[in-house]
């Protein structure tokens, strides 16, 4: 198993807190912007949205992500967007496609808060090991799209399988301070530029605990110890501080990073297993005057689920891993019940190929956990774990993550209940262009790499 | 759950070596499925004394006197039969001295031997057997050696007596992982197995005590245990991938007549899932791998387990090592009934994917009709969930091993207990045991 950095999400309330924080402490450091000519952000999105046709699913179980249910539900989309939610007595304009929908069950795109695909493509091989720069325990200069292979063959399996339309690729966990992150369209493209969201924000991984210790410790290195990774965190904010403030320092890459995060503009997403790391990095990050987005493999937040919620920070979590390492001893397969009992979010993350492809199925676990303890949560609520709250963790909740009219058109038909073993997509629409059809072999997206190859348009 | 209820769940846990009676019982008017490869039946009824199944199926008279359990709304199975896993070896993957997985510094290779260091009282027991699993394969991973060592069939009953059969297989790696360990190539690794068969068949033929020609290569414990696999009383598990490879094993046989081989992997097995069958070789592998995670599976998908049942190959699901725990296999096998109804796809039954997580494995690791099964005078391991047992909202309820009722707690289920609130007004969470 590739144990990698977690990745992170965020709430209503975190972003007011990021708001705030740029109020309070970013007078000092808005003094570099001031000589500062704003530029376009280098690496632009280039993806234009494909063409699809005015659509209506009519007669389905309808989840909308944001914890909403219709039964019997219709769903229209046309343009790029949904165009209305509602139930069978919706109108269904002239000129949409009508597809029956009944016994069937319609979601929002699914969302994974915390992929390496691309970064850590197939085929597993040295070549395109791309995910860790690990050859310095800060590394906030790099940037994870500048790692991602566009062809890497997870992509059209977290399509097809997972009903996946948008990822973050997260940098991995060897490091304190990993890289940037990139927010993706799951649609097949030959650049990464191609899939990039358009203007979803960027965030910075970081890693508390085994990983970053062991990566350096091993080579003679600070840090080797926790409170080395402490200590090497904070000097690495203040000197961002000291950049900040020095109109005439020198570009320095990284220290843009840090910088973006101290101004609220890049989110932290936390690789952190434990619970009394977690609360130790809540105060780290009040010293330096940033804020968490989310824990990533946060398989102790049902211990502090009450301070996550305090602090409104999202915990992005598996189902049921655990033992595979040592801060991962206390995972429990009834963490997400836990923590959203406690009113935190959860986020269903995968930091797994395979598991991309089941995030719903890990969340109805989850669900399943909690019920036999005797908390409830309905299976619309459930979906958001996969869908919304992915989105609002990486900033994208406004455009997407939930089945809203005027949002992107990322819609899954499912051919049963999203929760079950026995359901799979039937069909997945990004920004309404229909790019992934069950019952069309052709609406199968094939990587270059498999071209010619055994298997090649194989099912999968 | 009150302070008093938890102490008396752990000390019912602790007594439980003490009282490991076998009960006679009769669980009735269940969703039946006896591991058989069928559909599950309607109200049925199981019956298990004396530590075996006595009856299971429909119009089965439940005996007067005995113990009943009312399966009202549930599901009965045999225990899950989880092959080729690590259980019992490892507390903590990444915490070395915890984990007796792997021996890349050992001198020894084909005679490493799992089954004196297996820890029935470690946690992945308990959370399996949790999740419904009563009996499994264990096999060491490769150190140095394309041979693992022997592999042992275990039970997974909270007592000390956790082998059920020791050095019940050979373990040797053919595909890319093999030709690394063998020296940089598979053309290697051939000639090391060859050698290594030459070599325990001139050992065996010595007599007891003899000296061996000076150029052998292999110590002579490794020697010995590969003379069992070379008379096939021991199975020789063969780890491959790729079709070629896959080819490449089955024709050992033509060299080796007496071979009992058994694939593990597999995962270009459809390619070649003809040969394979009319091989009469079994395959034990990982069904929802469907990535070219390495150029030996470029062919993968979900699809292969369905195209080989299909072809005839007797299919099973196992491969459950490290963080892909064995309490996943009802989803393995549930997935497996979802491709069912995907166009192009190939899929399982219900009843073909429960036999591949019970009957199955049971049969391919020696112990068919025995285990994995509920039939008459097969190991009374039966688990009541609380549905149908393949989705994912289910869970087992009650679990029996050899006809004696077991605990289901574990590690997990006291932190889910102390943290079910967070209420630290009074004491510490410490004290909340």
């Amino acid at each position: 198993m590739r144990v990698l950095p977690a990745v992170q999400r965020w709430s209503a309330s975190l972003v007011l807190g990021l708001a705030l924080s740029l109020t309070a402490q970013s007078a000092e450091a808005r003094k570099k912007d001031k000589d500062e000519k704003p530029a376009e952000a280098p690496y632009p999105s280039t993806y234009k949205s494909y063409p699809g046709r005015p659509t209506a699913l009519v007669g389905a179980t309808v989840y909308d992500g944001r914890g909403g249910r219709i039964d019997n539900g219709t769903v229209l989309f046309a343009d790029g967007k949904l165009v209305a939610i509602g139930g069978a007595d919706l109108a269904i304009p002239a000129g949409y496609d009508r597809i029956d929908a009944k016994g069937k069950f319609v979601t929002p795109g699914v969302i994974d808060a915390h992929s390496h695909l691309g970064d850590y493509p197939t085929p597993s091989v040295d070549a395109h090991s791309d995910g860790n720069e690990a050859t310095s325990p800060t590394t906030p200069d790099v940037w994870a799209e500048h790692s991602v292979w566009p062809q890497d063959p997870g992509f059209t399996r977290a399509l097809a399988n997972g009903g996946i339309t948008a990822l973050q690729i997260l940098p991995g966990s060897a490091n304190l301070m990993g890289g940037r992150s990139v927010t993706l369209k799951n649609v097949p493209s030959l650049t990464v530029q191609g899939m990039k969201f358009p203007g979803a924000p960027y965030s910075l991984k970081m890693a508390c605990g085994e990983n970053p210790k062991r990566v350096y410790g091993s080579k003679g290195q600070k840090p080797s110890t926790r409170m080395g990774n402490f200590a090497v965190n904070r000097q690495t904010w203040i000197d961002a501080k000291a950049y900040m403030d020095n109109a005439d320092a020198d570009r320095d890459l990284g220290k843009e990073t840090l910088a973006g995060v101290l101004k609220g503009e890049i989110l932290i997403q936390n690789h952190c297993y434990r619970a009394d790391e977690m609360a130790l990095v809540i105060d780290m990050a009040k010293e330096m005057g940033y804020k968490v987005a989310a824990f990533h493999h946060a398989v102790e937040s049902y211990k502090i689920a009450d301070l996550l919620r305090e602090n409104g920070i999202c915990s992005a979590v598996w189902a049921d891993w655990y033992g595979f390492k040592m801060e991962a001893y206390d995972g429990i397969p009834e963490n997400a019940v836990l923590i959203a009992r406690a009113g935190a979010c959860v986020i269903i993350h995968s930091d797994d190929e395979n598991g991309i492809q089941r995030l719903n199925q890990e969340a109805a676990k989850a669900q399943a956990a909690g019920k036999r303890i005797g908390i409830d949560i309905p299976d619309a609520q459930v979906v958001g774990w996969f869908t919304y709250n992915a989105a609002k963790a990486l900033g994208i909740a406004d455009r997407t993550g939930s089945l809203e009219t005027g949002k992107m058109a990322d819609v899954v038909l499912w051919n049963g209940n999203p929760l079950s073993v026995y359901t799979r997509p039937e069909k997945v629409w990004i920004d309404g262009a229909m790019l992934f059809d069950a019952d069309n072999p052709k609406l199968r997206p094939v990587s270059d790499f498999e071209l010619g190859q055994p298997g090649e348009g194989d099912v999968k | 759950m009150s302070r008093c209820a938890l102490i008396a769940a752990a000390l019912a846990a602790c007594a439980f070596p003490f009282a490991a009676q076998a009960q006679d019982i009769a669980i009735t008017n269940a969703t039946v499925a006896t591991g058989d490869g069928g559909a599950p039946i309607e109200h049925g009824t199981v019956v298990v004394r004396g530590g075996k199944v006595v009856a299971a199926g429909a119009g089965v008279a439940v005996p007067a006197g005995i113990q009943t359990v009312d399966g009202t709304g549930k599901w009965v199975t045999p225990g899950l039969f989880t092959a080729m896993t690590d259980l019992g070896l490892w507390d903590v993957g990444a915490v070395s001295e915890s984990n007796d997985t792997e021996a890349d510094e050992s001198p020894f290779n084909a005679a490493l031997d799992v089954a004196p260091a297996l820890n029935p009282s470690s946690q992945h027991i308990a959370i399996s057997r949790a999740g419904g699993v009563t009996r499994a394969t264990v096999a060491a991973f490769n150190g140095n050696s394309i041979f693992a060592g022997q592999g042992a069939v275990i039970d997974l009953a909270d007592d000390a007596a956790m082998v059920m059969k020791p050095r019940a297989f050979q373990f040797v790696e053919l595909g890319e992982a093999g030709a690394k360990l063998a020296g940089g190539s598979r053309v290697a690794a051939h000639v090391a197995l060859r050698n290594a068969l030459r070599e325990a068949k001139e050992l065996a033929a010595l007599p007891a005590g003899a000296a061996r020609q000076s150029d052998a290569m292999l110590t002579r414990p490794d020697a010995m245990a590969l003379a069992r696999v070379l008379d096939g009383s021991e199975p020789l598990y063969v780890g491959v991938e790729r079709a070629a490879d896959i080819r490449a094993v089955l024709a050992l046989r033509s060299e080796f007549p007496k071979l009992k081989l058994v694939l593990v992997g597999a995962a270009e097995g459809w390619l070649v899932a003809s040969e394979i069958a009319a091989a009469h070789v079994p395959v034990i592998t990982m069904p929802l791998r469907d990535l070219p995670a390495q150029f030996e599976m470029l062919a993968a998908t979900q699809s292969n387990v369905g195209r080989m049942a299909k072809a005839g190959v007797k299919v099973a699901i196992g491969m459950f090592t490290g963080g892909n725990q064995p309490r996943y296999a009802s989803q393995q096998a549930g997935n497996l009934v979802a491709l069912a109804r995907l166009p192009g796809a190939a899929g399982l039954t219900w009843g073909e994917a429960f036999a591949a997580i019970s009957s199955v494995p049971a049969e391919i690791s020696g112990f068919g009709g025995k285990a994995g099964v509920l039939a008459p005078g097969a190991v009374g391991d039966v688990v009541l969930w609380d549905g149908d047992p393949l989705e994912l909202s289910s869970a087992p309820v009650e679990v029996w091993i050899d006809g004696v009722e077991q605990p289901l707690e574990n590690h997990q289920t006291r932190l889910r207990d102390r943290y079910k609130d967070l209420d630290k007004s009074v004491l510490p969470k410490a004290y909340d045991w």
